[in-house]
């Protein structure tokens, strides 16, 4: 009776930690879903942000919605063929610089929301399909709707982000012949400087605001 | 004595080498873009553009933008009911009859229960609001899309696009209203009113991009792409994404050079 209580034990107790496993595995378009409510649902409240406050913006970016994204990913994306020419240190720089700018850009254009709607179109994968394209419809009053497209990739357990697509614009490759302008002009290094004084002049915009 | 005025082909030869040569000075140099071989004189027009943005075009759109949203909907909506007869005839054009037709009824509704298109009734039922224009029906056909261009006050464009736009202008109804100050006044309006819509995007755009003239020429060409397939452009492999292709076929020598 013990053998098969414990048997038992171990059953549930082997079906509980898959259940777990399998519970962490969020789908891609819910994990969307879930973060763009979230972030929405926040603003909508956030008198501060509203009123055009970036740093409340890129706090809360950084904090809600970074999580998902991979930005190596996207950084290798923009750069295109030259990433090759550049060594650990490079890559890792070009990529911190890179998420800077993405993330106060995208930050900035947070504050101009104004109760317009999102619509979430039906994911089309399969199960065994780990890169995904997660569609989305901005609507408001008197304009086109918006088209708002996310690219997923799972990695592991989790789907990270890594390119979105603005009325089938890439964010991300509409930087490539600027990145590789700027390489060939002063290489790797004359990049990393642009985008180093791209962020800097965007802190003293920012700040010159408020 | 009558050789001496010259003759029509040889200035037309004389232009065309002309053009040539300037192409090909801009091509000759290393970091040309290959889609924009006329880049010194698309700059030239684009800052001109940008200031003519800066100092009067936003400025108006700024201003326009205090009117109360329903009047700038219904402005917005008025001109787009314009828009749909010629949007359907492209829809038509391009094969896709069920949209063509769609847009036929969305103009005939709009224009009756929406009083003369001011209300967007049409969407409300369900005809969605389409976008085709020339360009994109050349496009559509096959057309290439030529070299980039950025064309006086209007913006981006390319050469395919710029014969389409002519051919938008030639049928636009709003052009061809009879009274010239009505014609003027509302050419003017729709233009601002269009500009208004953009506002908050160039703040976007202004930040997102290290050289904004790249930055729009990028997106334009990305833009048009999509616009030709409704917005769902076939998904092409990246090939320019290095560690994609790599993580696929671990056992590549290649690979190395990712692990960070």
């Amino acid at each position: 009776m013990k053998k098969i209580a414990s048997l038992f034990a171990a059953l549930v107790l082997g079906a509980g930690v898959q259940f777990a496993a399998f519970a962490q595995i969020v789908a891609p378009d819910a994990l969307i879903k879930s973060v763009t409510d979230d972030v929405i649902a926040i603003v909508r409240q956030d008198k501060a942000i509203q009123s055009g406050d970036t740093r409340k913006a890129v706090d809360l970016v950084e904090t809600k919605v970074l999580p998902y994204f991979d930005f190596g990913h996207m950084t290798r994306l923009a750069v295109g063929k030259d990433w090759r020419q550049a060594n650990a240190d490079q890559k890792a720089v070009l990529t911190h610089e890179f998420k800077n700018l993405l993330v106060r850009t995208y930050s900035n254009a947070l504050t101009q929301y104004r109760n317009q709607q999102i619509d979430f179109k039906p994911l089309k994968s399969k199960p065994e399909d780990t890169d995904v394209l997660v569609r989305t419809e901005v609507r408001q009053p008197g304009a086109k709707a918006v088209q708002i497209d996310y690219n997923l990739e799972k990695q592991g357990d989790n789907w990270k982000v890594y390119d979105v697509m603005v009325a089938g614009v890439s964010l991300v490759t509409n930087y490539r012949d600027s990145f590789a302008q700027e390489v060939r002009a002063g290489g790797i290094d004359g990049l990393i400087k642009s985008l180093k004084d791209k962020n800097k002049q965007l802190e003293t915009t920012v700040s010159a605001k408020k | 004595m009558k050789n001496k005025k010259p003759e029509p082909k040889v200035v037309l030869r004389g232009v065309a080498s002309l053009l040539l040569a300037v192409g090909l000075t801009a091509c000759a140099g290393p970091g040309g873009h290959p889609k924009d071989p006329l880049e010194p004189l698309n700059r030239a027009t684009y800052s001109f553009n940008e200031k003519a943005d800066s100092y009067v075009v936003r400025p108006l759109a700024e201003v326009y933008d205090y009117a109360p949203l329903p009047v700038k909907v219904g402005v917005g909506n008025f001109f787009g009911n314009l828009a749909d007869v010629w949007i359907g005839v492209n829809n038509l054009l391009q094969g896709k009859f069920v949209d063509g037709l769609s847009d036929g009824g969305r103009f005939l509704v709009n224009s009756t229960v929406g009083i003369f298109g001011v209300f967007d009734i049409a969407t409300e039922l369900g005809l969605e609001k389409h976008d085709e224009d020339l360009g994109q029906t050349l496009g559509r056909w096959g057309v290439g899309d030529g070299p980039y261009l950025v064309l006086p006050l209007l913006g981006s464009s390319n050469l395919r696009d710029t014969v389409g736009l002519a051919g938008d202008l030639h049928v636009d109804p709003v052009l061809s209203f009879e009274s010239v100050s009505a014609r003027n006044s509302a050419t003017g309006l729709r233009f601002v009113n269009r500009r208004s819509q953009l506002l908050g995007a160039d703040t976007t755009a202004e930040q997102a991009a290290l050289d904004k003239y790249e930055y729009m020429r990028s997106f334009y060409i990305q833009y048009r792409k999509s616009q030709i397939y409704d917005g769902r452009p076939p998904r092409e492999k990246d090939p320019d994404d290095e560690a994609d292709v790599d993580e696929t076929t671990p056992a590549s020598p290649a690979k190395k050079e990712n692990q960070e």
